[in-house]
């Protein structure tokens, strides 16, 4: 059998050497111990012994060529009974690498010091229900219960990666269609604050509530994570935000008689509806330009004037409410803001929200009067400072000039957080934006 | 450098050193005394090796790499009795550290006394570095260092003498042998009565000297110097004396030494024995002395007042200097 | 541009800086005429003179401690210290005197000295020639403590050390000496110390680690990628001072770190890494930190199969990486 001949490692740190000279021709024979050939590294110039006797078979690499240590450089066909064992004395020290099986056998120290991390923390059951830093900082900061994720982590444990997960799967599933099909913004009573805000500097342990009485009979029902989502942020803007609230009524037989009008020939020019609801961001919009105070943030200890204005929207889904966002609204026309505030609604109902349509709103509009009502208490979307309803345009008898009139009347209510302005500048506010929508008229232009 | 001779003047310098350095130590040991000064190291009792040693140099060029014992020696060249004192009392100002390092750490860049540490024989290897530059620089520089005989038991103290005699450098090795490392004696250090014969083993000069006559040790010194100086290499100095106080304020030394054999060195005190020799000789007139004694009193209360005026440095300032700032 | 060996880059560098500053100057055991044990100073005495690359009598303590004094003198000495294992009798040389010098003079004294010293094993140097020891020297106030992991930053690195006013430890993995090799730039350029580098940009998990084992490390990134594991690699490049800006950076990126050396586990420079992220990067991590490094026994021992249980291989950084990833 033919003994492969190896660059052998002439010293510490060389990895390669350069054939000088073969000693030994092809068909040469060659004794053990006897030189086979010359050497060159940078460390030695060294005469290579033969690891075996035979007969030179094979030369691999020519004269003046350099390969690795390791690689085979000649052959020798080995002569009888020399074979096995002394070739594996010469190899054993030459060999820079030890073989596999020898780089197995682990030494006890070995097993000690290279720290098995997941072990000690684990106690070699189950990891669920044992969260690191970022995964108790991440729920915490985005409401979310990790007893609710599922784990891919080592032994179930729920990772940095799986609660990042179910926070975007959290806004996609809030963005599915929604129910009411017609109108762009129905919206139930209270506006959840969108699921990207950032928590607040002074956080504030949610109480207990009164537990459920249970009967027989009764169904419970499992909190789908939605659902569960918006009770923490009512109860968190409900318990750290002092809410104040006033209403104030409009007269907007100008408006409908606008929307009248205009609606069909809008509808062919545009492909859109024309509602109320742009006529409502943008009085909306000149009054938090006027009251700036309204479009600003509580910060602890400092109040965040916010320079953007962006409207967020509380749209009803079947899944729960979510509020997109219409970004610089200042800068939009009527037009401008049917279009867009549509477009939310309808990519919300198709569940194509994306991130940015969520984030970043300034102040909420809440389209309560889509749901027939005449008066309501909203739910600050924290840390705006305040939202507003516009509630059901109903024809009544109201006093002008001292005589009875019937007029279309709309009722607008705000609720502000008090820690921020006071009665006066959301009063301030309210009443620009009723001014704003009674100015509008028949002949008011929509371009 | 030409080879100085022994003026007058020379010798009145060298009195003035000596004298001033008895003067500084008495008083530092007087404050540590009243609990104003928390410990003292003291050169009393060799002060004529250390001045004589180093007028031999070219002062301020020539680079001198002392041990805690040289208090004369730094005196003589160039730390002012000022900054002994705010060195002592861990000032603000203290040239030597800015009161990070214990008394008797010397070090002064500016008149090229080396930084020292504690470790003992560890600046022998830096005097032979600062003549290995001044071997390759060329700037005919010398470099003494200096040290009791305890320390040449350390590998560095050879190792020092080894490097500088292979390479000939331009180093002076100044023993002051003063019989005693704190309490261990010097039978106790070695096998052999003198310092001076490890000299042998590393093929240079070992000269002994008493270490008590200034005169000596500075003509001792210059012959190494000059010898440094023609590319011979090092020389290895062993000058006998004698300490009269204790290792420092800390240690009593009855425990180790006879008031006999204190006594009968005090017999030769350096100090009193040159002042008398230059009276003698009529180097110097008694008024003379009395007027520099009085010089040296006034200097020492200056230093003193002036060190306890001084502020102490700002805590601020702990985290500086670890790097180049 | 020029593709060097890690001891090309070194010599050249050597080369480059002793023409450029007549006051550098080098020496140790056998760096003359022998032009090194290894042959980093190769041809070096031969160009420069004996004055400037000089064979020095064999005692560490000794030639550092004439190096102190070389370098308070006015000269840039740089220099070698045979094997890092040789480097303990000059131990009370470099701590006790070159690293507190400019401290206890108040800034009146400094030392510009760069000790090098070839570390690491993997290449059958057995206890006394494949010894770690940089962690001695990080551990130290007024010492700086450099290890370059390629050609490249073996050059900016050594140019930046003899530079430095301060001391500087300069470390070379023996192993890397040969099986290096990358571009190096002709021009002098410097790698500012204290810089960490990363070599590679990952998302699942950060290896931060320095000198032969960023090579291991980024073998084992290419193999991780094939497992869809994004590593990212992290080469400190100065263990003193540390970047720990860059430190916290990745930490808080991936929430998952793994700290590799060959140094010994308990009291490497990885425990300070870990208490730095736990310090100030808590509230980022998914894991715990963990750290893969050589064993708690003294050395690493001669015979192979001993020498290889020891050594941190791409494939033990692989493994280790990977039960990171999945936790």
């Amino acid at each position: 059998m033919a003994e492969v001949v190896l660059m052998p490692q002439l010293g510490e740190s060389v990895t390669e050497g350069t054939i000088g000279q073969w000693l030994k021709k092809v068909g040469d024979t060659v004794e053990k111990y006897e030189s086979l050939l010359e050497v060159m590294t940078d460390k030695v110039n060294a005469e290579v012994p033969a690891p075996v006797g035979g007969t030179v078979s094979k030369i691999l690499v020519k004269e003046g060529q350099t390969v690795g240590v390791g690689t085979p450089i000649c052959e020798i066909a080995v002569s009888g009974e020399e074979e096995s064992p002394s070739s594996e004395a010469q190899e054993g020290p030459e060999t820079a690498q030890p073989s596999q099986s020898q780089a197995n056998s682990g030494s006890p120290e070995m097993a000690q010091t290279h720290q098995e991390g997941v072990e000690v923390s684990s106690n070699g059951d189950s990891l669920r229900g044992r969260y690191s830093p970022a995964v108790r900082r991440l729920a915490s900061e985005n409401h979310i219960n990790p007893d609710t994720i599922d784990g891919t982590g080592a032994k179930g444990r729920v990772t940095r990666q799986d609660i990042l997960k179910a926070i975007s799967e959290q806004r996609e599933s809030a963005t599915e269609p929604a129910r009411t099909p017609s109108q762009e913004a129905q919206a139930e009573p209270s506006a959840a604050p969108s699921p990207t805000s950032s928590p607040s500097a002074n956080e504030t342990p949610v109480l207990q509530g009164a537990p459920a009485v249970i009967d027989p009979e009764d169904e419970i029902v499992p909190l789908p994570s939605v659902r569960k989502v918006i009770a923490e942020r009512m109860v968190r803007s409900k318990t750290t935000v002092p809410h104040a609230w006033l209403m104030m009524e409009v007269d907007v037989s100008g408006l409908v008689a606008l929307r009248e009008q205009l609606k069909e020939e809008f509808k062919a020019k545009e492909g859109i509806s024309l509602t109320y609801v742009p006529f409502m961001l943008k009085a909306v919009v000149q009054a938090l330009k006027a009251v700036p105070e309204m479009n600003a943030q509580w910060n602890g200890d400092s109040i965040v004037m916010k320079k953007r204005i962006n409207i967020g929207m509380a749209t009803a889904t079947d899944r729960g409410l979510i509020v997109p966002v219409i970004k610089n609204a200042d800068e939009k026309s009527l037009v401008g803001l049917a279009r867009s505030s549509q477009d939310l609604v309808k990519r919300a109902r198709n569940g194509r929200l994306t991130m940015d349509d969520l984030t970043g709103g300034t102040f909420t509009v809440d389209n309560t009067g889509a749901i027939g009502t005449v008066l309501t208490y909203p739910i600050i979307n924290a840390p705006e400072v305040g939202i507003i309803t516009m509630e059901a345009i109903v024809k009544r008898p109201v006093v002008v000039q001292d005589m009875v009139a019937i007029r279309s009347m709309m009722n607008i209510c705000i609720s502000f957080d008090h820690r921020v302005v006071d009665g006066a500048e959301a009063g301030k506010f309210v009443r620009i934006v009723k001014e704003n929508l009674e100015a509008v008229g028949p002949s008011t232009s929509i371009y | 450098m030409a080879k100085a001779k022994l003026t007058p003047e020379l010798l009145k310098e060298i009195y003035y050193y000596m004298a001033l350095s008895r003067a500084v130590d008495d008083r530092m040991w007087i404050l540590n005394r009243q609990g104003r000064a928390p410990v003292v190291y003291s050169s009393n009792g060799h002060e004529a090796t250390q001045v004589g040693a180093v007028m031999a140099l070219n002062r301020g060029e020539d680079w001198i790499v002392p041990y805690y014992r040289d208090l004369a020696m730094v005196i003589a060249y160039g730390e002012t009795p000022r900054e002994i004192m705010l060195h002592l009392l861990g000032r603000a100002a203290d040239p030597n550290s800015g009161g990070r390092q214990m008394p008797a750490h010397w070090g002064l860049k500016r008149r090229h006394i080396m930084t020292t540490g504690s470790v003992v024989a560890t600046q022998d290897v830096h005097a032979a570095g600062l003549a290995l530059a001044s071997k390759v620089l060329k700037d005919g520089r010398v470099s003494l260092a200096s040290f009791g005989e305890g320390s040449t038991s350390q590998g560095e103290f050879h190792e020092a003498l080894n490097f500088a005699s292979v390479h000939k450098l331009p180093v002076i090795f100044l023993n002051e042998n003063n019989g005693y490392a704190i309490s261990v004696p010097a039978r106790k250090q070695m096998a052999i009565m003198d310092v001076a014969a490890r000299a042998q083993g590393y093929g240079i000069p070992g000269v002994i000297v008493d270490g008590n006559d200034p005169i000596k040790v500075y003509e001792v010194t210059q012959e190494a110097a000059e010898r440094a100086r023609r590319g011979e290499g090092p020389t290895l100095i062993e000058a006998k004396t004698y300490r009269f106080v204790p290792h420092s304020s800390d240690d009593d030394d009855r425990a180790y030494r006879s008031r006999e054999e204190v006594a009968e060195w005090k017999k030769r005190d350096p100090v009193m024995t040159f002042e008398k020799r230059l009276i003698d000789e009529k180097v110097m007139t008694e008024d003379e002395l009395k007027a520099m004694q009085q010089r040296i009193k006034n200097e020492v209360n200056d230093a003193t007042d002036f060190a306890e005026k001084a502020p102490l440095p700002d805590p601020n300032t702990l985290g500086r200097y670890v790097y180049a700032e | 541009m020029a593709v060097m060996s890690y001891l090309e880059a070194i010599r050249e560098t050597l080369r480059q800086e002793l023409r450029r500053d007549s006051r550098i100057i080098i020496y140790g055991e056998d760096v003359g005429v022998r032009g090194g044990v290894f042959r980093v100073t190769e041809g070096l005495q031969k160009e420069f003179g004996e004055d400037r690359v000089m064979d020095s009598p064999l005692a560490e303590a000794a030639i550092i401690g004439t190096a102190i004094g070389a370098a308070v003198n006015g000269l840039r000495p740089i220099p070698e210290i045979q094997f890092a294992d040789f480097i303990f009798p000059a131990i009370n040389q470099i701590v006790q005197e070159a690293a507190r010098i400019r401290y206890r003079s108040n800034g009146d004294f400094g030392v510009p000295l760069v000790i090098r010293a070839p570390f690491g094993g993997g290449v059958h140097g057995a206890l006394y020639h494949s010894q770690s020891v940089e962690v001695f020297f990080a551990h130290v106030p007024g010492l700086k403590v450099v290890i370059p992991g390629t050609p490249y930053d073996a050059k900016g690195l050594l140019a930046a050390a003899v530079e430095d006013e301060d001391p500087v430890l300069y470390f070379e993995h023996k192993a890397a000496y040969r099986s290096l090799k990358g571009e190096v730039p002709e021009e002098r350029y410097l790698i500012p110390i204290g810089k960490a580098d990363l070599k590679r940009s990952g998302k699942d998990i950060s290896i931060i680690t320095y000198g032969l084992m960023v090579n291991y490390a980024l073998k084992a990134a290419e193999a991780l990628e094939k497992e869809g594991i994004s590593a990212e690699i992290l080469d400190l490049r100065s263990i003193r001072p540390l970047d720990v800006q860059m430190i916290l950076e990745t930490a808080k990126k991936t929430g998952k770190v793994l700290i590799v050396h060959e140094d010994n586990l308990t009291g490497g420079i990885g425990g300070e890494i870990s208490a730095l992220i736990a310090e100030h990067a808590l509230f980022d991590l998914d894991a715990p930190i963990r750290r893969l490094a050589g064993p708690d026994v003294p050395a690493m021992p001669y015979s192979p199969p001993l020498e290889h249980a020891f050594m941190i291989t791409s494939d033990k950084i692989t493994e280790a990486a990977r039960d990171l990833a999945k936790f």
